[in-house]
């Protein structure tokens, strides 16, 4: 994904992360928009479920999307 | 007010503007104090919410559920469901967002499930109103079965309302969204036979994290954990279901009650401030501007109250010199308390400075900014964007630094950040600095425009701070931990600060530190003026004569005479002896006795040692740094005939200074975190190591 775009979760791909990525509110279904990065290209910010969240690179690669 | 005080419980997600509340319900009329067995700060205060009632409020930490992430939020899911804990609440005000509620009511569902009576308190509707977003309260209130009030916690609109329905009885919501399956239901119904519990949800969460809920025997936590093993509850899969399911009963619920959805126009200002924050160049210049803007205040503004303070305590000690009669006793209350008191009042002005800052970055959002700026580049030392608040706070005093490290999720993460946050020069090292460099460097500018002294005092702060970054370096590769990293966080929406949050919060932490760090400072400094005044009992008693003997021919005014036998008196006290004991250990590092004898005094804290040197060289009760200066530069090495502080000796000094732990508080500090002394005891070896070996090599390099 590149800054500004939006797409769908379809799912997640490591159970330990899903957990707590579900309880911030990336649920199956919901679009998630990624906003922008931090100047060395990690972490990243992401609009989800309503508000503006950071993940780590690795964290937000556990998140599958339908495009 | 009422014999038996109604306990109500703050609960919410972080951001929701839950201090706010508390800080409108309580007042000044709040402590701060650990819950019981963890360390985690309680924050309770009362509140009169109707002429007959009186109720205790708890500010529980910020958590999105019940599932904790850190060591803060293990408390919440605790005091939920330890129905005979002094905590359980009798009411809960669930805090939530309200430009932002889907999140906010996870949690909220978790809090019907276990039945307990709360209240939905919506923050924020001056902000969801200006978003364009309209709920159906009455609908909301119908649908959960809960009662629903709206607020403003910043200018207290709603507060009123708030308080007059939690005065009357409440009960719990009707509607429960948790139902076991098929497979947990007998797993269930025995947890909840065994326990007596009330509600089916908080048997499944003790078949969840029993070994959170620290208030059950251990015995009890194991049986948990062990029959759930046995019957294959997967903790994880249910916990997952299990939010999706309540995020499934969140939607159709807000699918109901919201009238017409909030645009995100609103939030356009703060992503326009996100792209110059949190820019590629801009970002870190801003930072560092910032971070500038704190160093500055703390050493300049502070300087003002810090040198009325010093003279305060001074003065107070010479008139109780003159108000007591003469004894040991007394003795040990003018010069032993009252300066051991003084150390710890001083240090006050430094702090709050430092966490009016912290705090006021936090309220504004930026402070989440900076834990994204800095994340990446933190990571590769393995610590952790949410390393860089205790690493600043380091500047003013390790303490409520090592207590900011709670936030850290990552336990390997924090220990690192833990270990090398003493290595950050603090307020206590300034005055052995600056001492040590008026003494030393000349006072030139350089290009006319830098001043020497200055430079190379910022230049110990780097080496503090480059010091702190390697260690943790090495730590990452030495520590092998198996528990992932994680750094999911809410960035905020920007906004003004609350200025009584940030009053409050200076407060707070300032009583921490005073209360904390406080006992231990003065209990080591009654032990050190013990130890520095005392000694085999026939030559102290003989000092008197001794030195009048040897001084006779020199004419000495009464002033000189006393200032003699005070340094006479130290050299031949058990903490005197102890210096001249380390006198062959220190001597590759260009020190003398008189040396050593402040750094014995100072082991338990550092500014400890000017006092002491002021002593050693009889300049006697001044504490005038010109004085001290003057007197140091004639102070002369008896064997090659040179001045005693020379460059060499001088920079290994500082050096030792900047590296050596020489915090008794710190570690006890450290303690506690860890749970333990092996820590502390490892850092005291590791910097005491450090700064001998460091200071070995730059007296060996330059002499």
């Amino acid at each position: 994904m590149v800054p500004g775009e939006t797409a769908v979760i379809s799912g997640f791909t490591d159970d330990d992360i899903s957990v707590k990525l579900l309880e911030m509110g990336f649920l199956p279904g919901t679009a998630v928009r990624f906003n922008f990065t931090a100047p060395f290209g990690d972490p990243v910010c992401v609009s989800v479920s309503g508000y503006d969240l950071s993940l780590r690179l690795d964290e937000a690669s556990t998140i599958s999307i339908l495009n | 007010m009422a014999a038996a005080k109604l306990k109500i419980a703050l609960a919410g997600k972080p951001n929701s503007g839950k201090s706010s509340l508390f800080n409108q319900l309580t007042g000044l009329n709040q402590k701060i104090g650990n819950f019981p067995g963890v360390t985690v700060d309680k924050r309770t205060g009362f509140c009169q919410l109707d002429e007959a009632t009186a109720a205790e409020i708890i500010d529980l930490p910020g958590t999105y559920s019940l599932y904790p992430r850190t060591l803060d939020e293990k408390v919440v899911a605790e005091v939920f469901t330890d129905q005979k804990g002094a905590f359980y609440p009798d009411k809960v005000v669930l805090v939530a967002d309200a430009t932002n509620l889907k999140n906010c009511l996870l949690l909220l569902t978790q809090l019907m499930d276990l039945q307990l009576p709360t209240v939905l308190a919506l923050n924020m509707v001056d902000l969801a109103a200006k978003s364009g977003q309209s709920i159906d309260i009455n609908n909301l209130e119908k649908q959960l079965d809960v009662p629903v009030v709206m607020l403003n916690a910043r200018n207290g609109t709603g507060i009123e309302k708030l308080k007059s329905i939690l005065s009357v009885p409440i009960r719990a919501s009707s509607k429960t969204i948790y139902k076991s399956d098929d497979e947990s239901k007998p797993l269930i119904d025995k947890i909840r036979n065994k326990y007596g519990l009330t509600s089916d949800y908080e048997a499944y969460q003790f078949l969840q994290q029993a070994e959170n809920l620290l208030f059950l025997p251990k015995a009890d936590r194991e049986f948990i954990r062990d029959f759930a093993k046995q019957n294959n509850f997967f903790a994880h899969k249910y916990q997952g279901a299990e939010t999706i399911m309540r995020y499934e009963f969140i939607q159709d619920l807000l699918n109901k009650v919201i009238l017409r959805s909030s645009n995100e126009g609103w939030k356009k200002i703060s992503y326009d401030i996100d792209k110059v924050l949190t820019h590629k160049i801009w970002g870190y210049v801003i930072f560092f501007l910032i971070l500038f803007l704190i160093f500055q205040s703390i050493f300049a503004w502070a300087q003002i109250p810090m040198d009325f303070i010093d003279t305060t305590i001074a003065q107070l000690s010479h008139k109780l010199d003159d108000i007591f009669p003469q004894g040991p006793f007394f003795e040990l209350v003018s010069h032993g308390i009252v300066p051991g008191i003084g150390g710890i009042v001083i240090f006050i002005p430094q702090i709050a400075i430092l966490f009016a800052f912290i705090s006021i970055l936090e309220e504004t959002g930026y402070m989440s900014r900076v834990v994204f700026l800095m994340d990446k580049i933190m990571r590769k030392f393995g610590l952790n964007g949410k390393s860089v608040v205790p690493l600043m706070s380091g500047w003013a005093c390790a303490i409520p630094a090592i207590m900011a490290t709670r936030t850290i999720e990552n336990w390997k993460d924090r220990l690192i950040t833990i270990f090398v946050t003493p290595l950050m020069s603090c307020s206590a090292r300034l005055p052995v600095f600056t001492i040590l460099v008026a003494l030393i460097i000349p006072d030139d500018k350089l290009l006319g425009f830098f001043n020497y002294q200055g430079l190379v005092l910022m230049g110990f702060y780097l080496l503090g701070f480059l010091a702190a970054i390697f260690s943790a370096l090495g730590m990452k590769f030495l520590i092998k931990v198996k528990e992932r990293s994680y750094m999911i966080m809410e960035l905020p929406t920007y906004r003004m600060p609350k200025w009584s949050n940030v009053g409050f919060q200076i407060i707070e932490k300032t009583k921490a530190f005073v209360f904390e760090a406080g006992k231990t400072i003065l209990a080591i400094s009654i032990i050190l003026y013990v130890l520095a005044s005392y000694g085999p009992i026939d030559i102290m008693n003989a000092a008197k004569e001794t030195v009048r003997s040897n001084t006779i021919t020199q004419n000495l005014t009464e002033q000189e005479m006393a200032d003699k036998i005070a340094a006479y008196k130290l050299e031949h006290s058990y903490a005197g002896q102890l210096g001249k004991t380390l006198e062959p250990l220190i001597k590759p590092l260009g020190y003398d006795w008189k040396i050593g004898i402040a750094l014995v005094t100072s082991f338990a804290a550092r500014e400890v040692f000017v006092g002491t040197i002021a002593t050693i060289y009889s300049i006697g009760s001044t504490d005038d740094t010109p004085t001290i200066k003057q007197r140091l530069k004639s102070e002369v090495d008896p064997e090659t005939g040179l001045p005693r502080y020379t460059l060499a000796s001088g920079l290994s000094l500082l050096v030792f200074y900047t590296f050596a732990m020489q915090c008794m508080s710190t570690l006890a500090v450290v303690k506690r975190e860890t749970k333990g002394w092996k820590w502390p005891l490892l850092q005291l070896g590791y910097m005491t190591t450090l700064a001998y070996l460091g200071a070995l090599s730059i007296y060996q390099l330059l002499k």
